[in-house]
């Protein structure tokens, strides 16, 4: 089993089974989008594979605990309540945003940064700034917000 | 900023902010962070003292770094990190003006001597792209081009940008429309004096008057035979002008698109390009010329004959205007609902060219992974969806047309029931009744039909939008203000620290490197280092984030981008060729080019032969991806295609990564002709086609790791040996299996030392 720790400088540092050390490992997830909880990569900073991780819930709680800490703060994916105003139905267009972490403003610039994911009514939005926004459905939002994201769908 | 605590030293200068916007649990959270000549501040936004202040003078250290949309601060002391900031990447730029004066101004704190400069940037330049800065203007239009401001509503007026040049036409069009129009309400005016004045003095007993009569008719022929022939010149001339337009808009469209960086063609889905130059300005001129025409003819149709009306009785004509307000009022109530709908009709329409755009290229895969039935049902949902979107908006929209026609019977009845009334009180007479009741009947006609044009309008306004996204789309590669002329390049290429990120992923970071002139540059390393994001960049179909490269000492940015790209000969592993004979295809980059010209450089790439081979020799045709041919012989012609334009910057991007080693070697002899005296940049997977590089720039994730000779990287046992070491021992194992051919093909690819050695020296 591979053990892991945080070092002062906030980096993770991981030692395998063959006792080597890595600093400033990164998790991986490998599907983020449609099942974020099957499979974990743990990446030395070289940019090559340590460990597969199958599940996450199968590791002891202290590397458990690592990853996840380690993860939240990579992993920024606000997720969309509501959508207070858009600027203009053609793009680019700024969006007025409620989200999970907060209100705030995007910036769509095509149409086509909306990607529609298999599921009914799962969206990500890729703001001009890169940042990834999600919608879980579409359809459950409230009737204002849909009214205006359905003018871009 | 106006928030800041205004708590600092005494003698203490900010001289970097940053406004965080992100904390620690990742939650949109504003806080300010300062950098002074002493200290770094942070505080919380709305709070009147300092959160956390760290002062700069005992040795800490500041990183940045970002993933998925997010940069990160990281505040270090030698021994552990002492606070973490998080912010988007909109802020990113601030980020690295707070990094870059946090390290200026510690540097100052240790070395006194040496004062720290607040800017020491060009002033020509971004201070943060270095790009260079359009005139008289200190906003870099690199940096914010991303937020530019979106188009207006009123999509179809700005049609009069290609309206304008056939103004006097239009002018023209619009008196003969007047005139036609004018001609038509004629006629109901007559049945005023044929009731009044000869079909009801005959019933009460009076006398027709033959002659009267005859004028009368004669009235309303003339007046027929005047708007048929106002009318067919009026629609004539219109749809003349309509469909020059449409052409002027379809060429500026596909002008403006080939303008448009590559990133832009990256993004965007080839059928729907193509349906929104090809169909969409057909859809609009069929608008400018029918509908549009027709709806003008009609508003002023309506406005005479109210006058008319109003003349001749105001009271009756007041009623018969009545419904009108109500018309109009429906009119706008559904026109939101349609708009939308038609817009997704577009889009969903779309969608469906998008699969055969996808499947027909793609139909050697679909067939050999027998997945014909899968893109069949992808067609079949697609149009599934068309199917659905179409049916909702029917729904309302058929419920338009009858409602209208409802509104116009009412009004009718009430113009019987008014007029009659009136007719009875002696108000007005039979005839009067009559002519309104004609009037109102073409009047309420072009009511309906011109509830239509809200359907219509919606339409070429949706279509319009989507063409004017393309129009209003600048290209990531802006051309100059005042472009440097390029002259005759000496090839000398330099990269100052450049960034490059795609979206929110940073590809390239910080490289630099010099390239002499004539000097042949490999670039090794794992796919996904970077490698083809340096050429694409150096070739400028994107520009640097970050940093600039240089030819011949001018800034690549400084130069017009066909000026430039003139000097730059590119080899790509998938050679596209157009449809056209190949003695065209040769000639692509250089139309004018004799024909001694395009069989010189054919021999040059060895292309010679094979081509005579064909049936037509240099007249064969090839086809769209140059079928035919096999890719080698493809490849030859693409090198004969560079050659021909003799340019002083080569660029071979795994030329040789998609064919067999006979090919390669046939491949190999036209490059080095190619190579011959000219700056080159090649990307190989196969180390071999490298061996005349004069030096070997190993990469990767996107950063220059080992540079030098084919000797010094193997000598040094970095990056490149273990490269090295991974295809020799492949080799090896293939030389035991033989069943992996391909594998076995690279045993006669490695590079022997010695003969690295000879093309070094």
């Amino acid at each position: 089993m591979f053990q892991l720790e945080r070092h002062p400088s906030g980096r993770l540092v991981y030692t395998g089974e063959d006792g080597a050390t890595h600093h400033g490992i990164t998790p991986v997830r490998a599907f983020p989008v449609t099942a974020p909880d099957a499979g974990l990569s743990l990446v030395s900073a070289e940019g090559h594979e340590l460990v597969w991780v199958d599940r996450l819930d199968a590791l002891p709680e202290r590397q458990r605990t690592l990853i996840e800490e380690e993860l939240a703060h990579r992993e920024f994916m606000p997720e969309i309540r509501r959508v207070v105003e858009v600027s203009t139905f053609s793009t680019p267009s700024t969006w007025n945003v409620e989200t999970d972490r907060g209100p705030t403003t995007l910036v769509l610039k095509v149409e086509e940064d909306i990607r529609r994911l298999p599921e009914r009514g799962r969206l990500l939005i890729t703001s001009g700034h890169g940042i990834v926004f999600s919608v879980r459905d579409m359809t459950a939002l409230d009737r204002h917000s849909r009214k205006l994201m359905e003018r871009f769908l | 900023m106006a928030d800041l605590p205004p708590r600092l030293l005494p003698e203490e200068n900010v001289t970097g902010l940053l406004e965080v916007d992100l904390d620690a649990a990742l939650h949109f959270s504003r806080s300010t962070l300062v950098v002074t000549n002493r200290r770094l501040l942070w505080a919380r936004a709305g709070d009147t003292d300092w959160a956390a202040v760290w002062s700069l003078d005992n040795g800490l250290s500041l990183r940045h770094h970002d993933h998925a949309g997010v940069g990160t601060l990281e505040l270090h002391d030698p021994h552990s990190q002492r606070a973490v900031w998080r912010f988007t990447l909109g802020q990113n730029v601030q980020a690295l003006r707070l990094v870059r004066q946090f390290e200026r101004q510690c540097e100052a704190l240790r070395s006194p001597a040496v004062h720290a400069h607040d800017d020491d940037h060009d002033p020509t330049t971004c201070p943060t792209c270095h790009a260079p800065l359009p005139p008289d203007s200190d906003e870099c239009a690199v940096c914010t081009r991303e937020l530019s401001t979106p188009p207006s509503t009123w999509v179809l007026l700005r049609l009069w940008r290609f309206a304008k040049p056939y103004q006097w036409k239009l002018l023209m069009g619009f008196v003969l429309t007047l005139a036609s129009t004018a001609a038509t309400l004629v006629p109901p005016y007559l049945t005023i004096p044929l009731m009044d004045k000869v079909l009801i003095p005959f019933q009460n007993g009076h006398q027709i008057d033959p002659a009267y009569v005859v004028q009368l008719l004669l009235g309303l022929l003339g007046a027929g035979l005047l708007a048929w022939g106002l009318g067919w010149a009026r629609t004539w001339l219109l749809a003349i002008v309509s469909e020059r337009i449409a052409a002027d808009l379809r060429t500026t469209a596909f002008d403006h698109l080939l303008g448009l960086s590559l990133d832009y063609f990256g993004a965007k889905r080839t059928g729907d390009l193509i349906a929104r130059i090809g169909s969409e300005t057909d859809r609009l001129s069929v608008f400018l010329s029918l509908h549009a025409l027709d709806f003008a003819t009609d508003v002023l149709m309506l406005g005479m004959t109210s006058v008319i009306l109003f003349s001749v009785n105001p009271w009756l004509a007041l009623v018969t205007l009545l419904p009108l307000p109500f018309i109009a009022w429906m009119i706008h109530t559904v026109r939101d609902r349609l708009r939308t709908g038609f817009e997704k009709i577009d889009r969903v329409w779309g969608d469906v060219t998008n699969v055969l755009a996808d499947t027909i290229p793609g139909v050697r895969v679909v067939k050999a992974f027998a997945q014909e039935a899968r893109e069949s049902k992808r067609f079949h949902e697609a149009n599934a969806a068309n199917l659905a979107v179409n049916d909702k908006l029917n729904k309302t929209w058929s419920l338009f047309t009858p409602t209208v026609t409802l509104l116009t019977d009412i009004g009718l009845l009430v113009v019987w029931g008014f007029g009659i009334w009136q007719v009875s009180k002696g108000d007005i007479t039979v005839g009067v009744l009559t002519a309104f009741l004609a009037y109102i009947g073409r009047f309420y006609g072009r009511l309906d039909s011109m509830s239509r044009i809200v359907s219509v309008t919606q339409k070429a306004a949706a279509g319009a939008k989507r063409i004017f996204d393309v129009l209003d789309h600048v290209s990531n590669v802006p051309e100059p203000d005042q472009p440097v002329p390029t002259g005759q390049l000496q090839g000398a290429v330099r990269l100052d620290n450049i960034g490059f990120r795609y979206g929110s992923r940073s590809v390239i970071r910080g490289m630099s490197l010099d390239i002499r002139p004539g000097e042949m540059i490999g670039l090794v390393g794992h796919s996904g280092s970077g490698k083809s994001t340096l050429v694409n960049l150096i070739c400028r179909f994107y520009d640097v984030t970050d940093g600039s490269i240089r030819v011949d000492g001018t800034d690549i940015r400084r130069f017009k981008v066909a000026d430039y790209r003139r000097h730059i000969g590119l080899v790509l592993q998938e050679p596209f060729l157009f449809f056209g004979t190949i003695a065209e295809n040769i000639a692509y980059g250089l139309p004018g080019a004799t024909r001694t010209q395009i069989i010189a450089a054919a021999r040059a790439a060895h292309a010679h032969d094979f081509i005579l081979r064909l049936p037509q020799g240099y007249d064969s045709l090839v086809g769209e991806r140059g079928q035919g041919l096999s890719g080698g012989e493809r490849q030859r012609i693409s090198i004969a295609r560079a050659l021909l334009i003799d340019p002083r910057l080569l660029i071979l991007d795994e030329a040789t990564a998609s064919v067999d080693t006979e090919t390669e070697r046939e491949i190999q002899k036209a490059l080095d002709n190619l190579v011959q005296g000219r700056t080159t940049i090649a990307i190989a997977h196969r180390l071999s086609t490298l061996r005349k590089a004069d030096r070997l720039v190993v990469m990767d994730r996107g950063a220059v790791v080992e540079v030098g000779t084919h000797d010094e990287l193997m000598a040094a046992e970095g990056h490149y040996f273990r490269l090295y070491e991974a295809q020799a021992r492949r080799t090896d194992a293939a030389d035991e299996d033989d069943s992996e051919h391909d594998q076995n093909l690279l045993a006669h690819q490695i590079p022997q030392p010695s003969a690295h050695g000879q093309a070094a020296s």
